[in-house]
């Protein structure tokens, strides 16, 4: 824990793997911008890893006035416990008011590790942040420029925005593909700082025997199209519907977790809280309820068209447009439609 | 070998079943009008435990830090196998954020004595952090082996593991003692046991008594509640069916550390889900309104 400290930098982890940065990095690096512009600090990036330099210089026109490199070679595959004490040593010598980590299954298995050596509090799984004075009515005060953490809890149903007002820094892990990846500005400035730090045997505990890593087949998260086909699309087969609209429009293929259980499509297809979250300019499902787990995977996209024969069902709560009618006829007619589109 | 395993488990409203009825007038969700359930990961947890027991020899103990009704849960593990089971609960301890839960959760591990394994669940289904495990380790000084899929060997004091780590897989050995969060995808749990079923569907702990007396005799007084409680506890403990209770003071946690206290998060506000009718533009399913349709997302350069 350290003292609340209203000049200390705003930090994001910088994670990375094989020599490269995870995209949560430079998203996050962005949020740090706004909020440390907002509070007229610096934003501090803190990667760890080994020959990892080359990825200071991406973070910087994403935002970091300074990225704090802690290289060492057995820092080379993530291990809990060592990239623990890098963050809690730079935590501790510099005192950031801040620091964000993504939600991917590395920044969930770190973040928990650090916030409890450092007893400080931390927020899970983020969707949205902000800063905003807080009245105290109990204890007569108010807390300025506190950290605003909003995040959904009990199974999507609630929305929760928690505060951290006393045991700073203010800590959080951020969903992936929510916070939107700004443009670089490549004329930004920044410096990266060579950051010691002392391990110990005992952070060696865990020893890695042998790895595999699967490459990210479909890329959901980048693409600015998705055509997604749920339970209603009935069939494995059936399912090329939407692999040809999809195909038509130039777009990524997704689905519920009821066309993935029904082994329509791949699970890494899935999109939903148990699957990948999405924000594309444009997302077109069909066949699909809209229940809350995959609302919270694609409900931010800028355009959302629903096409469902039940005029009753939830995803006509979200969407922009509506087509009630059975996606056996609306694709083939949607496909021809953008075959014969005009061009701008 | 024998190798001593606390599995946290937690008892947890049913989440993925909200229905109108648990919603309040004012949007918000009512928790008393939810049914509880065991939180689904945490049973792979007993199981995994429950099969390092099988496979290598050893003990198995329940913990978990709820309100006297979250003797369910331990029950139900002993049900399925687990040898023994201790509940923490105190008034101040409620409204714990994670790091105050995994404060109380360490100290009464520490109380249990020699400790192997840890296991948790990866995840709760209320709070949805997968907090507690990570940093119940760093509170014991364990290093911990998140998201585990397999556990596939123990040999001197090492422990082979198998975990999932989203994009891959990685194998990892371990020196005892770890605490392991695991996935459901490690092992289908063993169902209750008919006959362990009838050996402790009777099992209590005092909170539970004390309840029950204080329902039957709403009149009794002080001293002569007490004798009764007192009575029937004794009577299960001759039964080996009087579950441990404990207390803040019986763990020695620290209550500056506990509770709402020792919580840094705060909920500043919370807001249901409630699905807003914003209002959407009705396409008819025809070819001519489809046409005007992807005519609009051209315009409006949404389509390329
Ligand atoms: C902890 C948890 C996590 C979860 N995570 C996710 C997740 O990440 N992603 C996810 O998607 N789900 C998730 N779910 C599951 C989620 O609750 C729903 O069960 C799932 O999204 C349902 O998928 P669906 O709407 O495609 O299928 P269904 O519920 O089967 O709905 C099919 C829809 O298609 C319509 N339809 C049927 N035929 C036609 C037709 N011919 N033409 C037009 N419309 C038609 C129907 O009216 C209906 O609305 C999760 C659940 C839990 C409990
Ligand atoms: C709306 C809302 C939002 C919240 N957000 C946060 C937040 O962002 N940060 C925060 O610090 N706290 C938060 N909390 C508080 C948090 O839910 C509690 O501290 C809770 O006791 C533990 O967190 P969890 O349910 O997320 O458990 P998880 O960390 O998801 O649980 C992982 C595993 O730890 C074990 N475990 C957890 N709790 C217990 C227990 N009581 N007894 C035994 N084993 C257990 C189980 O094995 C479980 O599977 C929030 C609470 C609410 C109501």
């Amino acid at each position: 824990m350290i003292p609340v400290n209203r000049n200390g930098e705003v930090w994001v982890f910088a994670e990375q793997e094989d020599g490269a940065l995870h995209d949560i990095a430079l998203e996050l690096c962005g949020k740090a911008r706004e909020l440390a512009d907002r509070l007229g600090v610096q934003v501090g990036a803190v990667l760890p890893g080994w020959n990892v330099r080359e990825l200071g210089y991406r973070l910087i026109p994403h935002g970091a006035d300074r990225v704090y490199l802690v290289q060492d070679r057995r820092l080379e595959h993530y291990q809990t416990q060592p990239y623990a004490r890098a963050l809690c040593t730079l935590v501790e010598q510099h005192r950031p008011q801040i620091v964000l980590f993504g939600a991917t299954p590395l920044g969930r298995d770190l973040a928990p590790r650090v916030a409890s050596a450092l007893r400080c509090g931390l927020t899970a799984d983020c969707t949205d942040l902000d800063v905003a004075d807080v009245d105290d009515p109990a204890a007569k005060t108010t807390h300025r420029n506190l950290l605003l953490q909003i995040r959904p809890a009990f199974g999507g149903n609630i929305i929760a925005t928690i505060i951290n007002p006393q045991r700073w820094p203010q800590m959080a892990t951020v969903r992936e593909g929510v916070m939107p990846l700004r443009e670089p500005n490549m004329q930004r400035k920044g410096e990266i700082v060579a950051a010691p730090v002392t391990f110990e045997e005992a952070d060696f505990a865990v020893r890695l025997v042998e790895r595999h890593r699967e490459p990210r087949k479909v890329n959901l998260k980048g693409a600015r199209t998705i055509v997604a086909g749920g339970g209603g699309v009935g069939s494995k087969a059936n399912f090329k519907l939407i692999h040809d609209l999809a195909g038509a429009i130039g777009g990524a293929v997704g689905a519920s977790r009821a066309a993935v259980d029904g082994g329509f499509i791949g699970k890494e297809h899935q999109i939903g809280q148990t699957g990948t979250t999405v924000r594309p300019a444009l997302y077109v499902a069909c066949g699909i309820s809209g229940a809350i787990q995959h609302r919270a995977g694609m409900e931010e996209s800028a355009k959302i068209v629903a096409v469902n024969w039940d005029r009753e069902a939830p995803i006509f709560g979200v969407a922009h447009y509506g087509i009630v009618g059975d996606l056996n006829q609306v694709i083939p007619l949607m496909i021809k439609a953008i075959k014969e589109r005009p061009k701008e | 070998m024998s190798y001593h395993s606390v599995v946290c488990v937690k008892q947890v409203p049913d989440t993925a079943h909200i229905t109108g009825e648990a919603m309040k007038a004012d949007g918000t969700v009512n928790r008393a009008a939810l049914p509880t359930i065991f939180n689904p990961e945490d049973l792979h947890a007993l199981e995994v435990a429950l099969e390092v027991r099988e496979r290598f020899g050893g003990t198995v103990t329940a913990l978990t830090m709820g309100p006297p009704k979250a003797a369910d849960v331990l029950r139900d593990c002993l049900f399925r196998g687990a040898d023994r089971a201790v509940l923490v609960t105190d008034r101040r301890a409620a409204a714990s954020d994670t790091l105050a839960t995994s404060y109380i959760l360490s100290r009464a591990v520490r109380t249990l004595g020699s400790v192997d394994f840890v296991f948790c669940g990866r995840q709760a289904i209320d709070g949805d952090t997968a907090q507690v495990g990570p940093q119940l380790a760093e509170k014991l000084g364990f290093p911990q082996v998140t998201y585990l899929q397999q556990f596939i060997d123990l040999r001197d004091r090492t422990a082979r593991l198998r975990r999932n780590v989203g994009n891959g897989w990685e194998i990892v050995d371990v020196r005892l003692p770890v605490l392991i969060t695991v996935l459901d995808a490690a092992g289908e749990p063993r169902p209750p046991a008919a006959r362990r079923v009838m050996q402790y569907k009777r099992a209590r702990v005092r909170a539970e008594l004390e309840a029950e007396v204080k329902a039957e005799r709403p009149s009794a007084a002080g001293t002569e509640l007490e004798a009764e409680v007192e009575r029937r506890a004794e009577a299960l403990r001759a039964r080996g069916l009087m579950l441990e209770q404990w207390s803040l003071d019986d763990i020695r946690a620290d209550p500056a550390w506990c509770g709402l206290a020792g919580s840094p998060t705060k909920v500043h506000r919370v807001q249901s889900i409630v699905l807003t009718k914003s209002g959407y533009t009705e396409i008819p399913p025809t070819e001519e309104g489809i046409r005007r349709l992807i005519r609009e997302l051209v315009v409006d350069h949404t389509l390329g």
